[in-house]
């Protein structure tokens, strides 16, 4: 083990917390708008299913993602149909159990935030000839935009910090699917400790310095953007 | 005309109504609060879905359900002023006025954003932020942000009920003027006669959900067969125009279909168009004309109807001015009623205390 190591786990763990946080933006935007406005009596069982990664021990969810991703799952089944492969232990699963796991941590104060604009803009900008996505775009998301960006800190910080969902689903492999958590547990194992303080401190100051940013926002906001953070699960 | 024939249930009542607004001038949905007024005016903004409804603006129709027509509020030329100014916050006052305008095609521009500016008095706050801006001021803002989109209709509702009486004084007159100048045909809901009274053209008066009457403002509020709140505001509206004047008493003599009052001078020119206000306590009754009195407004009138008062002890009479063209409330005691023999038919003498102007 070495700096090459660490480094590149490092920056396996950025990318992956880059490519989960946009992928997450693109659907939480609409999933929470939806969950916001909607009347749907499957709001109530999607909002649950949504929340689960906070209560579920990662482990739970990375069991299922491995027999559904695996090659008897039906996700697998169709994955090989397609000629993608299998997604357990490649960077593309990590994805996706990732995705699965820090959704909480942006669809819900996304939904919060939708939520706290309430549906007197929305209805002003209705009459000033706004069409729906014109509503979207140039009201609601500048409204919700300090949801907007806890949401995408959150996603972002708690994909950093995940662990058993990866162990669960990517493995070890340097390169691939070997993250800072990963490589920390492999520091361990070997009695590295020198090694593991190194990631081990550069995780807790960055997890530190990001919620010291979303406490600070949330203290000199005002009352919408405060709502917005209030939106933030507390893991 | 402003046609609507609406059906939608809410909590305590039914809005159950099919109406004609005049597609020109104020006209006033009127009635106590909850009655319904409020969703009208979000049927005919498109704001609300009332099933098998119907919605049509000078034959354009808005709404028909028979024919599957809902055209959604952003595809109607209306302009709707909440009772809460709901400014977007993220965008500056001038942002503000601009966000209807700018998504007008320029051949819809029927209001220049200057006039719009102009008209609500609101030059000096368009580099401000929204955040600082008073009640009465945010008002005017979104006033101003409702017009820019050159409506057929602005439909206002009870833009001054989350105002103090002070911002109501500034913004009522800005409102007065609109009209007048924009020429844009209003739809004001309000629960306060006094708004009423000033605004309105034509009175439409609502009550659980249904309309109970509707007419010019002059008759409606003159009528006592009506609900209208009892109270210290009772009175009638009347539209006259500045007949003569008796400059060195700086007095002007207000003329009225079949009656005319001396009034103060309003400082305004021969024939100016204005709107009176005669609350019935000011008006009491004699059978004969009194020349030695101070009154000088003492206006001959008929009886023609009588109807109890709030307070037992009193009565409010309806008269007609003698040429049969204005209706006047007076408000009397029971006892004086009974001592002049007041019945219908009977010719009195309308003393004239006070005379309101309202424009």
């Amino acid at each position: 083990m070495n700096w090459a190591d660490d480094l590149q786990a490092v920056t396996l763990t950025l990318e992956l917390a880059a490519v989960v946080t946009v992928l997450l933006l693109a659907l939480g935007l609409p999933l929470a708008w939806w969950l916001a406005h909607t009347h749907s009596r499957w709001k109530a069982p999607l909002a649950a299913f949504v929340a689960l990664p906070l209560v579920l021990p990662p482990t739970v969810l990375g069991f299922y993602l491995l027999l559904l991703m695996g090659p008897h799952g039906w996700v697998g089944q169709a994955t090989q149909a397609l000629g993608l492969g299998l997604l357990p232990f490649s960077f593309a699963g990590l994805v996706i159990a990732s995705m699965l796991y820090s959704m909480p941590f942006v669809v819900q104060p996304l939904q919060t935030a939708f939520e706290a604009i309430g549906a007197r803009p929305l209805e002003a900008a209705a009459t000033l000839r706004a069409g729906p996505w014109e509503r979207f775009v140039h009201v609601a998301l500048p409204l919700a935009r300090r949801g907007v960006l806890t949401a995408t800190v959150l996603g972002f910080a708690h994909t950093v910090g995940e662990f058993g969902v990866v162990l669960m689903i990517g493995g070890n492999i340097p390169g691939a699917t070997r993250v800072i958590s990963t490589q920390l547990y492999n520091h361990v194992e070997s009695l590295e400790y020198p090694a593991a303080h190194r990631l081990a401190a550069v995780l807790l100051a960055f997890s530190f310095g990001v919620l010291l940013w979303v406490y600070r926002l949330r203290n000199n906001s005002t009352s919408i953007a405060a709502t917005a953070l209030d939106g933030a699960p507390r893991a | 005309m402003i046609d609507a024939a609406l059906r939608l249930p809410r909590g305590r009542f039914t809005l159950d109504v099919a109406l004609s607004l005049p597609s020109r001038g104020v006209s006033a949905l009127f009635g106590p609060s909850g009655c319904g007024k409020t969703t009208l005016l979000r049927c005919l903004a498109g704001l609300e879905h009332a099933p098998g409804g119907r919605v049509a603006i000078d034959g354009e129709v808005w709404q028909d359900d028979e024919a599957q027509v809902f055209v959604p509020p952003h595809r109607r030329a209306v302009g709707v002023v909440f009772q809460e100014a709901s400014l977007f916050d993220h965008l500056g006052v001038r942002a503000n006025v601009e966000f209807g305008w700018k998504r007008l095609a320029p051949s819809q521009r029927r209001v220049a954003l200057d006039d719009a500016i102009a008209w609500t008095g609101i030059e000096p706050l368009l580099g401000r932020s929204t955040a600082g801006l008073s009640g009465g001021e945010r008002q005017r803002v979104a006033i101003a942000r409702a017009l820019a989109v050159s409506p057929r209709v602005l439909l206002m509702d009870e833009p001054l009920a989350a105002l103090d009486a002070a911002r109501k004084a500034e913004i009522l007159p800005a409102i007065e003027r609109l009209h007048e100048l924009s020429g844009i045909t209003i739809v004001y809901v309000s629960h306060a006669i006094s708004e009423v009274a000033r605004l309105a053209d034509h009175v439409v008066l609502m009550e659980a959900g249904r309309v109970t009457a509707s007419g010019a403002v002059a008759e409606l509020l003159s009528r006592l067969d009506l609900p209208l709140p009892p109270g210290e505001d009772v009175g009638v509206v009347l539209l006259g125009e500045v007949g003569a004047l008796d400059a060195p008493w700086h007095l002007a003599r207000l003329d009225v279909p079949g009656a005319s009052f001396w009034t103060r001078d309003p400082a305004l020119p021969l024939g100016h168009r204005l709107r009176l206000r005669v609350l019935a306590r000011d008006v009491s009754l004699s059978l004969v004309e009194q020349p030695g009195s101070s009154i000088v407004n003492q206006i001959p009138a008929v009886v023609e109807a009588m109807a109890d008062d709030a307070h037992p002890s009193q009565l409010l009479v309806r008269l007609r001015t003698r040429e049969g063209a204005s209706a006047l409330l007076a408000r009397v005691t029971r006892r004086s009623a009974q001592a002049l023999g007041l019945a219908p038919g009977q010719p009195v003498w309308a003393m004239v205390k006070s005379v309101a102007l309202l424009d």
